[in-house]
This record gives C-alpha cells, sequence and structure tokens, in this order.
C-alpha cells in the first residue's frame, strides 16, 4: 500500500527510534530499507522525509566515523570529565 | 619561568609559529591561554587532550561543524567546547578586504577568534567556539551570504584553482564550474547521505594547481584536444637567451631546448632541428613540461575542456592513492548538464554499492573498473589503462562469451554495446 507524505515520515522516524541505541543507521540504510519495502516510492522521497525529520527537530545527522540518522541526545562527551 | 616550556620551542625556528600567533590571541581571548596550556599538557603527557563531538551542529545541517570537548574541563574551562566550523570558501578563494573583516568580526564575535586559511579541503576553518555560539554564529554568517561547508559523509566543499581569472592555461572556466557543481549539490553538501566522503577538485590544466589528482575523488584537470600552439620565432627567442626560461621564474638565463625541453618529453613526441620544434601531438600526453618552460613560444590547443579522473584518496593502511582517468575529454561549458549528469551516476552507484566508510575509488577496486563503466555509462577507451602492461590477466566470465556469440564487443549490459 502506498503511504502518505506524512506517513513515510512517521515510517522513517519508527526506524531511527527502533534502531535507538542499538545499531546506527546512515541515511542510505534508511532509503535502501523502505525502498526494499514499498517499490512505488523513489529514493526523493525518503530524502525529503528525513529532512523533515531533522529540520522538525526530532532526529539529528550525528558523526562517528560515519554520518548517522539518530534521535536527539546529550553525547557523552559533552559531559565534564 | 615560562609557563608553556615545550610550546616555546616551536618558536625558536627559522619560520612563523601558530604558538607566536596563539600567544597573541591568548592576550584578548582567555579560551585561547586555556588552549595553550592544554596542548602544553598534552606535550608533556604526549596524549591529547580533545574528545570527540558527534552531534553538535546547527539545525537542518550535517555537516560543517566538527564537535570537540576537553576532557580536562575543570582545569581549562575556556576549552569545554572547542567546536571547529568550516566555511564554505569562494570559488579561487578570491576575497575582498571587506569580506576577510566580515569573517573576522563574526568569528571575534562568537569564537576564539583563531582561524585556518584555509583547511586542506579548501574551507575558511574557524577553531574553537561553545554549543551556544554555534547558531548565532550561523545565522550571523548566512546573514553575510557565507554558508557552512561539508564534512562527514557528504559532498565536500568543492575547490579550484583560480583558473581564467588570473591564468592563461585555464582550459576551461574553473571557478564557475567550482560555483556551479557547488549549488547544484547543496542537498549533498548538508545533509550526509553518502557512504564517505566525496570531493571534487577543478584545475584549469594539467599543471593541476589544486592538486586534484592526488586530494579528489574526482578530478576535473582542464585539458585540449587539438595540437600545441607554437611561435617558432619565440621559440628561436628562447634559444638565442632573449626569453628566459620559465617566465624568468628560474636561475637558468638561457634554454638549451634539444636538453632541457625535448630530450625531457615524457612521449618523446618533440624534436628540434636547431631552427624548428616539431611536435607530434597525437602522441603528446600533456605534461605541460615544454609549454612551462617556454610560455611565450607555446601555448594548449583551442579546443579545450577536461579529463575527469577518479578515485583518488590517502586511506591510512594503503597509502595515497592517484585518481586515474574515467573520461578523457569531456566539454567544460554552462551549464555543465552533462558533467552534473556524470557525477549523479557515480554517486548514485557508489550509495547503491558502497560500504561505510568506502569511498568511491575503494568501490571500484573493489568491484572492478568495468562494472563501474557500465553504470557511468562510459565507453572504455585506451586512457583509463592506470598501469599499462603490469597486469596482463583478464577474467573473462561466462556473460563475455554469451555476448559474444549474440554479437556483442565488451559489455555484458543489454543496450550498452560499444563498437
Amino acid at each position: 500500500m502506498a503511504l502518505s507524505k506524512a506517513e513515510l515520515v512517521e515510517h522513517i522516524y519508527k526506524m531511527v527510534e527502533a534502531a535507538s541505541g542499538k545499531r546506527q543507521l546512515k541515511a542510505s540504510d534508511l532509503w535502501k530499507a523502505v525502498l526494499k519495502e514499498h517499490s512505488e516510492l523513489d529514493k526523493k522521497d525518503v530524502q525529503t522525509a528525513i529532512k523533515e525529520l531533522i529540520d522538525g527537530g526530532r532526529c539529528v545527522y550525528t558523526y562517528f566515523g560515519g554520518s548517522y540518522v539518530e534521535l536527539p541526545r546529550v553525547e557523552a562527551a559533552a559531559k565534564k570529565g | 619561568m615560562s609557563k608553556t616550556p615545550l610550546l616555546d620551542q616551536l618558536e625558536s625556528g627559522p619560520w612563523p609559529s601558530f604558538v607566536t600567533d596563539l600567544k597573541r590571541m591568548a592576550a584578548k581571548k582567555p579560551q585561547v591561554k586555556d588552549l595553550l596550556a592544554q596542548l602544553e599538557r598534552s606535550y608533556q603527557e604526549k596524549i591529547t587532550h580533545w574528545k570527540h563531538g558527534g552531534i553538535v551542529g546547527v539545525l537542518g545541517y550535517g555537516s560543517g561543524i566538527i564537535g570537540r570537548y576537553s576532557d580536562l574541563a575543570e582545569t581549562f574551562p575556556g576549552v569545554e567546547h572547542f567546536h571547529t566550523m568550516r566555511i564554505n570558501q569562494p570559488s579561487g578563494w578570491f576575497y575582498t578586504t571587506k569580506a576577510l573583516r566580515g569573517l573576522c568580526d563574526i568569528w571575534d564575535k562568537h569564537g576564539s577568534g583563531l582561524l585556518n586559511m584555509h583547511g586542506a579541503t579548501g574551507d575558511i576553518i574557524f577553531l574553537g567556539t561553545r554549543t551556544e555560539n554555534l547558531e548565532p554564529c550561523f545565522a550571523e554568517l548566512t546573514a553575510n551570504g557565507w554558508d557552512l561547508g561539508g564534512s562527514g559523509s557528504t559532498f565536500r566543499s568543492p575547490s579550484c584553482c583560480l583558473g581564467p581569472a588570473r591564468c592563461e592555461w585555464a582550459c576551461y572556466d574553473t571557478m564557475e564550474a567550482c560555483y556551479v557543481l557547488t549549488q547544484e549539490m547543496q542537498f549533498d553538501m548538508h545533509r550526509p547521505s553518502y557512504p564517505y566522503k566525496y570531493k571534487l577538485k577543478f584545475s584549469g590544466c594539467p599543471n593541476d594547481c589544486v592538486a586534484a589528482v592526488a586530494r579528489a575523488d574526482l578530478s576535473i584537470i582542464g585539458v585540449w584536444k587539438d595540437d600545441i600552439r607554437i611561435d617558432q620565432a619565440a621559440v628561436k627567442a628562447y634559444a638565442g637567451g632573449e626569453l628566459k626560461p620559465r617566465g624568468g621564474a628560474t636561475p637558468y638565463a638561457k634554454l638549451d631546448i634539444k636538453a632541457d625541453v625535448t630530450d625531457l618529453c615524457p612521449t618523446h613526441c618533440m624534436s628540434y632541428d636547431g631552427k624548428k620544434l616539431a611536435i607530434d601531438n597525437r602522441n603528446c600526453n600533456h605534461c605541460m613540461h615544454c609549454i612551462n618552460l617556454m610560455p611565450q613560444a607555446l601555448r594548449p590547443g583551442t579546443e579545450t575542456g577536461a579529463t575527469l579522473l577518479l578515485g583518488s584518496h590517502a586511506p591510512i593502511l594503503e597509502g595515497a592513492q592517484l585518481s586515474w582517468v574515467i573520461q578523457p575529454f569531456i566539454v567544460m561549458e554552462s551549464p555543465y548538464d552533462e558533467f552534473k549528469e556524470l557525477n549523479v551516476r557515480i554517486t548514485e552507484w557508489w550509495a547503491e554499492h558502497g560500504k561505510n566508510r568506502e569511498r568511491i575509488g575503494e568501490l571500484i577496486l573493489r568491484l572492478g573498473m568495468r562494472e563501474f563503466l557500465e553504470a557511468a555509462e562510459l565507453p572504455p577507451a585506451p586512457q583509463q589503462v592506470r598501469i599499462p602492461r603490469a597486469n596482463p590477466f583478464f577474467f573473462w566470465q561466462q556473460s563475455d562469451f554469451d555476448a559474444e556469440a549474440k554479437g556483442r564487443k565488451y559489455y555484458t549490459r543489454e543496450g550498452f554495446d560499444v563498437e
């Protein structure tokens, strides 16, 4: 079944949320997974949905050797000591 | 006694010292005093006291900010946060003094005041600010026409030589191409979506003043297709010592055309009989040696464009690798559609097949040039042979025999035959 734009955003958010603390997901992991399930979508749709999550502050880009899409958090390095 | 005896030694040599610069800045910026003290401590203990920050950034962007924290924040509070900001440089690094003063004022207000002009990729590097200063600094930069550059797994800020702005050898407008691609790739620059970093560098001629062949994943190096233009009267003037070699930028007063030019031609495609210089242009590999020595006698041809090379990077384990040719000649003229479309095909294939932290050149080494050429829709060309005669083996696949039986020549992909 085709996903609406809003549903796609929520779908991606849930993927990021489910992976939180277990696995870091790159933007390409997200579009590859989404396109596998929803072949009617294209990569641009997924990128736009990720953009919406980032611009809305629900997800952030992180960099730990590679760039990932994650839930916002206070990083360990920012703490004193 | 000095508080930084080890750092002081770095001021004792004949060269300008960053320590001297830091000390000068420390007089007005307390965080720089702490920076010096922490660095002295690192030199004593032989370990870094920086911690990597992977989350800080500005809203909407996934690049341009490199997080740094001190693990001695109690002792050196001034460097508790010391993030770096990368600012996208203008094409060719041309600035007005007003623009430079504007940048410095913004950084004095929001950061340590320390900056590098420029980082290895080409960006302006602002060194040292706190997390809460990032957004206000970014807002002021954008209000003044600046933007952050690339970092992380993104399209990095492209850079170029100054091209036709100051160089008669530029075979295309490097600064325009760099600017157009910077605008075209904004999404990929600010929103990480690649397996790893991806760099473009534009050089106007094979002298390659931005070292694109060694430092860019995709190197765009200006070249000409037709014959080198020769002014025989000027050749005579060089032979007679009336014209100085290299435009005077050499201690030698007179050129020995045979010994200095034709005998040093890497393909031996030139000859000089004492009166006339002849070039077998079909065998010229565009090394620029002769043109560099006799700039008033020789000039690149008039049918100009660029050679595209792919894959240079410097991984720690394997060592530095140069780019190699993927397209011997491409016309580089606005709006650069052919180049943009090829660039998309390259990055799409890489994004699809690349592993985490695998550069495009490494992916080609893993999957093979053949697969890459098919994906990029580039025909095979002799110039793509990276190391001629070094590897005589070619591993035929069943699909090759099947293709041959069908009358196809090189490719296994349907509809992409090359005669």
